[in-house]
């Protein structure tokens, strides 16, 4: 395999003209670099978009009430009404591609006054109806404890879990929170487990404040009542669908006019994400495209460089012939001192790209709002691109390696 | 060992066909010590090199060594260049970046002879040469006769049946030349068949045989060994 004659052909070759060599192992070091910096930096945004979504149910939809219409059943135009949580049961007993169903209710934020209260402690924290099925819909992370259940849910039990905002404002630093009590609008609630939001843009933020809906409804005395809800459909089913049936039940329950489609407010979640992730991956593919050029550039600068190599050395592969060196033998020769500088070359662009990518990660970590999130180039990335590198490194010398056996020897030896 | 029987070439240049060689038949024995003589345009250069599988002849049946070539892939032909016919050019032809040494091993190493083994057998075969000493040197640091010598070394190394020289002296003064000259006479007295190309009539008249080209045809072939003996070789003055 280590072939030491090999390898002096090739380096001799290669330092003959070192700044001609150095300037097209630069063109291959760019194009890999390029290549593989974008798919660092589109890996990055995409990781942020993620993140930003935090992993929110992609294939759902949100309902909202609005004002009729349309008369109906003798009830006037421009009426008002709300969900009430017998909806939920109705519509989970009659949709079968529903998969999660969970009423969204806010309590009262106070204005920017205190709402929370704690010993000699205060904060304004944004309180928020939740379910286990909304933690399935817009998940949190549990960091201790438990997340509220059904039976909190059935028994509208006053526990509650709290973001990590609240538990730095609200306990000292050595104290665990949970089965601790925080007087919220007035009322005592329970600990029973503090969280961590996946995302600050999806609802959940660091300063929340989860407790059963049902808890919150009796709080606020708004009954069974709310005025919003999000909606998951099964994995392979269609959302339209979901929304559809699910409209459906809502204008015969609140008896709204079946066209009525103004009276229920309702967006469909997955389409914006299919349109985000569509934009990234378009953004991913641009990115291939252009690296891929950039690189393809140096590759054909390779190409050049090796037609130019052999022509200038038609004379002494003559002599190499005429002493007995075969066609294969000249072929490979040229071919191994193409693959060398490309696979040389490329792979210290690869490494100054991952160096390049890795520094970029590191000056985005600490931002608060970051642009780009933990980029990082795929090992498969690197090795498909040490691939193709000596594929066309192969190819770039077999063009001019073709040419050198092509012409006689008698002709090679002439040449000068 | 050489049987050559109405060979023709010509090239084509454009539009114009340049008929070069028009029908040569020729016999070279083997242990031989044969000269080709010509003016330029003779055809004498374009014959070596179809002796040497350098080219290809258009018409006509060569048997080289029992073997009939024609249209020989370049692979092959390179195994036959290279096992069976050593080649001294004019220009010498050594490889300007490999030292004396490795020019003369190079052969050796398109038989995938290891590496120790060649470079031993190349030092050997450089010793025969009196260049021993210069074995580490490069081309550019050797004398014409000295790089000539090295070229025969290469040439040598595979131990050859055929040495084909073309214009061995034409670059060397007369007093090297003259040195090349008795070397490869040696090389012929080892039995090796040896041909040279030639304008020059001294370096001609050393071999047994001179076969005079003109035009692409055989004009004379001299029998040399009745005055191929020392007395008769007129020795340059300097």
């Amino acid at each position: 395999m280590f072939d030491l004659d090999k390898w002096q052909e090739i380096t001799t070759a290669l330092k003959k003209n070192k700044l001609r060599t150095i300037l097209t192992g630069l063109g291959v070091m760019f194009g890999i670099l390029i290549l593989v910096t974008l798919l660092g930096i589109g890996r990055g945004f995409q990781n942020n978009i993620q993140s930003s979504l935090g992993n929110f149910a992609t294939n759902s939809t949100v309902f909202w009430v609005e004002r009729t219409t349309k008369p109906y059943k003798g009830l006037p135009r421009n009426r008002f009404y709300q969900f009430t949580n017998e909806d939920l049961v109705a519509i989970k007993q009659s949709v079968p591609e529903l998969k999660n169903i969970a009423p969204e209710i806010n309590g009262w934020s106070g204005n920017a006054t205190n709402n929370t209260f704690r010993k000699d402690k205060k904060g304004n924290f944004r309180i928020k109806g939740t379910s286990p099925e909304m933690n399935m819909v817009n998940p949190v992370d549990i960091t201790a404890g438990r997340f509220i259940n059904e039976n909190d849910l059935r028994e509208n039990r006053k526990v509650i879990t709290i973001g990590p905002r609240v538990k730095e404002l609200m306990f000292d630093k050595d104290e665990d929170p949970i089965g601790q009590y925080l007087k919220v609008n007035g009322i005592y609630l329970k600990i029973v487990g503090t969280i961590k939001p996946l995302s600050q843009n999806m609802g959940n933020r660091d300063d929340i404040i989860q407790l059963p809906y049902t808890t919150l409804q009796r709080m606020y005395n708004r009954g069974d009542k709310f005025y919003s809800f999000l909606a998951t459909a099964k994995v392979g089913e269609s959302v339209e669908e979901l929304q559809n049936s699910i409209f459906d039940i809502l204008a015969r329950r609140h008896s709204i006019h079946p066209d009525d489609k103004q009276a229920i407010g309702n967006f469909n979640i997955a389409k914006l994400f299919n349109k985000i992730f569509g934009l990234f991956n378009s953004i991913g593919f641009l990115f291939w495209v252009i690296g891929f050029g950039v690189l393809l550039t140096g590759i054909i600068g390779v190409s050049n460089i090796m037609h130019v190599v052999v022509k200038e050395r038609t004379k002494e592969l003559g002599i190499k012939r005429a002493i007995g060196a075969s066609p294969r033998e000249v072929v490979g020769q040229i071919i191994n001192e193409s693959v060398f500088l490309t696979t040389f070359a490329g792979f210290w662009g690869l490494v100054l790209g991952v160096l390049i990518v890795e520094g970029i990660g590191k000056m985005t970590e600490g931002s608060p709002n970051p642009q780009i999130l933990n980029p990082y180039v795929d090992i498969n990335v690197a090795f498909i691109a040490l691939g193709v590198l000596v594929f066309f490194g192969v190819l770039a010398g077999l063009l001019p390696a073709q040419r050198a056996i092509r012409i006689k020897p008698v002709d090679a030896l002439r040449y000068e | 060992m050489i049987r050559l029987q109405n060979i023709h070439k010509s090239y084509i240049t454009g539009t114009n066909k340049l008929h070069v060689l028009k029908g040569i038949d020729l016999h070279i024995k083997e242990g031989e010590l044969v000269s080709i003589m010509g003016s330029s345009g003779s055809g004498k250069s374009t014959l070596l090199n179809i002796l040497g599988l350098l080219d290809n002849h258009d018409e006509g049946v060569y048997i080289l060594n029992n073997q009939e070539i024609k249209s020989m892939s370049e692979t092959k032909a390179a195994k036959l260049r290279n096992n069976l016919l050593g080649f001294v050019f004019q220009s010498f032809n050594l490889i300007s970046f490999k030292n004396a040494m490795e020019n003369v091993a190079l052969p050796l190493y398109y038989q995938k002879v290891a590496r120790k083994k060649r470079n031993k057998m190349a030092l050997d075969y450089l010793d025969k040469m009196g260049l021993k000493d210069w074995a580490e040197h490069m081309p550019n640091e050797l004398s014409g006769g000295q790089k000539q010598r090295v070229a025969i070394a290469r040439s040598m190394i595979t131990q050859p049946k055929i040495i084909l020289a073309d214009e061995p002296t034409g670059a060397l003064d007369s007093k090297t030349s003259i040195e090349v000259m008795d070397l490869l006479k040696e090389i012929n007295q080892s039995g090796i068949t040896v041909i040279i190309v030639t304008h020059e009539n001294d370096i001609a008249h050393m071999t047994d045989r001179i076969i005079n080209l003109k035009d692409g045809r055989i004009e004379s072939i001299i029998e040399n060994n009745k005055i191929n003996s020392k007395e008769t070789i007129r020795v340059p003055q300097e």
